[in-house]
């Protein structure tokens, strides 16, 4: 299965109540998948077609806010025109799962996979102070388990998840194990998880307003002091990394997502040459695995952050190690994937001989 | 003046004519004295107190004056992006097909920014209602040339008049929605006369019927006074409105589909 299809298919049985997006290489895969499979007949999700992505995040606004479960997906420069709505499903506290299968660029750039959108995705991207919860998964089996996960992460906190995959993890083919489906929530039992959402003011409640409007600036700043405080719960509870090979290694991979698992067979060529290096790879990028890393630094002598960007998270790598052991980046971009004889090659120059 | 009013021997329930519906919050609005949001507002919340789905109502607000309309209407309520509230209510209405969900939008969130949102969604026909109220100017930012300002006419970034050779056509999108296979219902109404309000009101309340019929969109645009944008007192803005809005926006019903 590709990975694209995996993440439809999974949403389907995570018992999503709709989707809607626009077609974008390399993920239109997500929306001809759902639409084949009439998810409307299998369970009774939704899947629309907008007039652009900034009409699909408005929707996946306008169906959060009734307390479904709903989603989108895009590529790079559709996710950008989905920021101004994604900056309001923050402001408003709305669950929703997105998904990023990213593309070189800046502009229209390329369709190939690159892992560009970091700063887009971790930092910010609209307009305000807020985060996403940001997934990194590195196979297809991941993105079909984040987009269950995604959804629940979503719920719990009553915040937007973005899944940044990218052009290579959305195309290529593996096995994966799907997990059964999951029914989808009545509406009486959204009533009862959601209470705040947009379902019909009745005569026991007072009516259920979804802005994020506040006109008193004391007032905004509490709800702005609010956002923040679920974001250090986020940090506090939800970084998610796996470590691989790092029990005796002398030096250090960073790596996420397609980069990473370049990076374990870069570890097999180091290791045949001799050099003892593991891999740290964060699943989260949003809450940032920033602790971890400040701890590998009282055993590794260097860490080589690999990106298919021109360095984006090499700054929270370098942020959380504070200077202790030298961090360098390595990079190809633009939709070129770096071979692991490359990075290799890199470690060597920029780290050991460095 | 003031004793005429207080005279409490009259206001009895038995004496009782009219009341502000339960569906009118009791806030303060925020419009401007003499405005015509208030009374659009009222006309709505009446329709869905006579129809009793409060509980079955899903309003979206807009950006532009009205964006505080959850303030005032007493049901559950989204605040949309600007221009994106048919896109809110096409996701809310297809989630939740049982339920009344209805955009209010001005001008220029309906005609400027929201145009895409707008046309796609009347042409997708999705069974929503769309109020759309229209004073040809950008109330809230401070009176800017809207999509609707007439030629000729003066706001703050058309000072000297809309020239349309430099600044383009005012857009008549009702008559455009009009001309899309998914809409059922088109019409252009006004509040600014006892007469206008109850024929405005019926309009609202077929919109709301036709929601159960599932057939396709229904679009009321409520040509209104901007008398706060135009620099005109109340009454004068009324009769501007009669002279000059409505010889450009014909009210009456464009497209009545069964």
């Amino acid at each position: 299965m590709k990975g694209n299809e995996a993440f439809a298919e999974a949403a389907i049985r995570a018992g999503a109540d709709g989707y809607f997006g626009y077609p974008i290489t390399p993920q239109s895969e997500v929306m001809e998948y759902l639409m084949a499979e009439k998810p409307h007949e299998r369970t009774g999700m939704i899947v629309l077609q907008a007039e652009s992505e900034v009409a699909a995040i408005n929707m996946v606004y306008g169906g959060a806010a009734t307390g479904k479960r709903v989603m989108t997906s895009s590529s790079s420069p559709g996710i950008s025109l989905k920021q101004e709505g994604i900056s309001y499903l923050c402001g408003a506290e709305l669950p929703c799962l997105i998904m990023n299968a990213v593309r070189g660029g800046p502009g229209l750039g390329t369709i190939q996979p690159s892992q560009s959108d970091y700063f887009q995705s971790t930092k910010g991207g609209g307009h305000g102070d807020y985060r996403l919860l940001v997934l990194a998964p590195a196979s297809v089996q991941e993105m079909a388990d984040f987009a269950r996960l995604g959804f629940d992460l979503a719920f719990k906190y009553r915040n937007p998840v973005l899944v940044l995959s990218d052009g290579a993890i959305g195309q290529m083919m593996e096995k994966v194990y799907l997990d059964p489906q999951r029914p989808r929530f009545t509406d009486e039992e959204i009533k009862q998880n959601t209470p705040w959402a947009t379902t019909g003011k009745t005569p026991d409640r007072e009516r259920n307003i979804i802005t994020s409007l506040a006109l008193e600036s004391a007032k905004m700043e509490q709800h702005n002091i609010a956002l923040q405080a679920k974001y250090r719960q986020m940090e506090e509870e939800e970084v998610r990394y796996e470590k691989i090979g790092c029990d005796d290694a002398e030096y250090a991979f960073v790596a996420y997502g397609t980069s990473s698992r370049i990076c374990q067979k870069a570890i097999q060529l180091a290791r045949e040459q001799g050099i003892k290096v593991g891999l740290m790879r964060p699943i989260t990028l949003f809450p940032f695995p920033k602790k971890i890393i400040a701890q590998m630094t009282s055993r590794v002598k260097g860490i080589l952050v690999v990106e298919m960007s021109a360095g984006q998270m090499v700054e929270d790598v370098r942020l959380a190690v504070e200077g202790r052991v030298k961090v360098e980046h390595f990079g190809r971009f633009g939709g070129i994937i770096p071979s692991p004889v490359e990075v290799v090659e890199a470690l060597k120059k920029q780290i050991i001989g460095g | 003046m003031a004793e005429a009013i207080v005279n409490t021997e009259l206001i009895q329930p038995e004496n009782l004519v009219y009341k502000r519906t339960e569906l009118l919050t009791p806030n303060a609005l925020s419009y401007c004295p003499g405005c015509g949001h208030g009374t659009a507002h009222r006309i709505i919340m009446e329709v869905i107190e006579e129809m009793g789905i409060q509980s079955e109502t899903i309003g979206i607000a807009p950006v532009g004056c009205s964006v505080l309309a959850y303030d005032f209407m007493n049901i559950d309520m989204q605040q949309a992006a600007h221009g994106r509230a048919p896109a809110l209510a096409t996701a809310a209405k297809r989630l939740n097909p049982k339920k009344y969900v209805f955009t209010y939008q001005g001008d220029g969130d309906l005609a400027a920014i929201g145009t895409a949102e707008t046309i796609h969604a009347c042409n997708r026909g999705e069974n929503i209602v769309i109020i759309f109220i229209n004073n040809g100017i950008y109330g809230m930012t401070g009176g800017q040339m809207a999509p609707t300002t007439l030629p000729g006419m003066k706001s703050s970034t058309s000072p000297y008049g809309r020239d349309v050779a430099m600044m383009g056509n005012p857009l008549k999108i009702t008559e455009l929605v009009a001309q899309l296979p998914g809409t059922l219902y088109v019409t252009r109404q006004a509040v600014h006369t006892p007469v206008a309000v109850r024929k405005a009101k019926k309009a609202v309340r077929k919109a709301f019927e036709n929601t159960k019929l599932n057939k396709g969109l229904s679009f009321i645009e409520i040509v209104s006074n901007c008398n706060s944008g135009w620099k005109m007192t109340p009454r004068k803005a009324n009769d501007w409105m009669v002279e000059n809005m409505f010889p450009f926006y014909p009210l009456g019903d464009i497209k009545v589909n069964e």
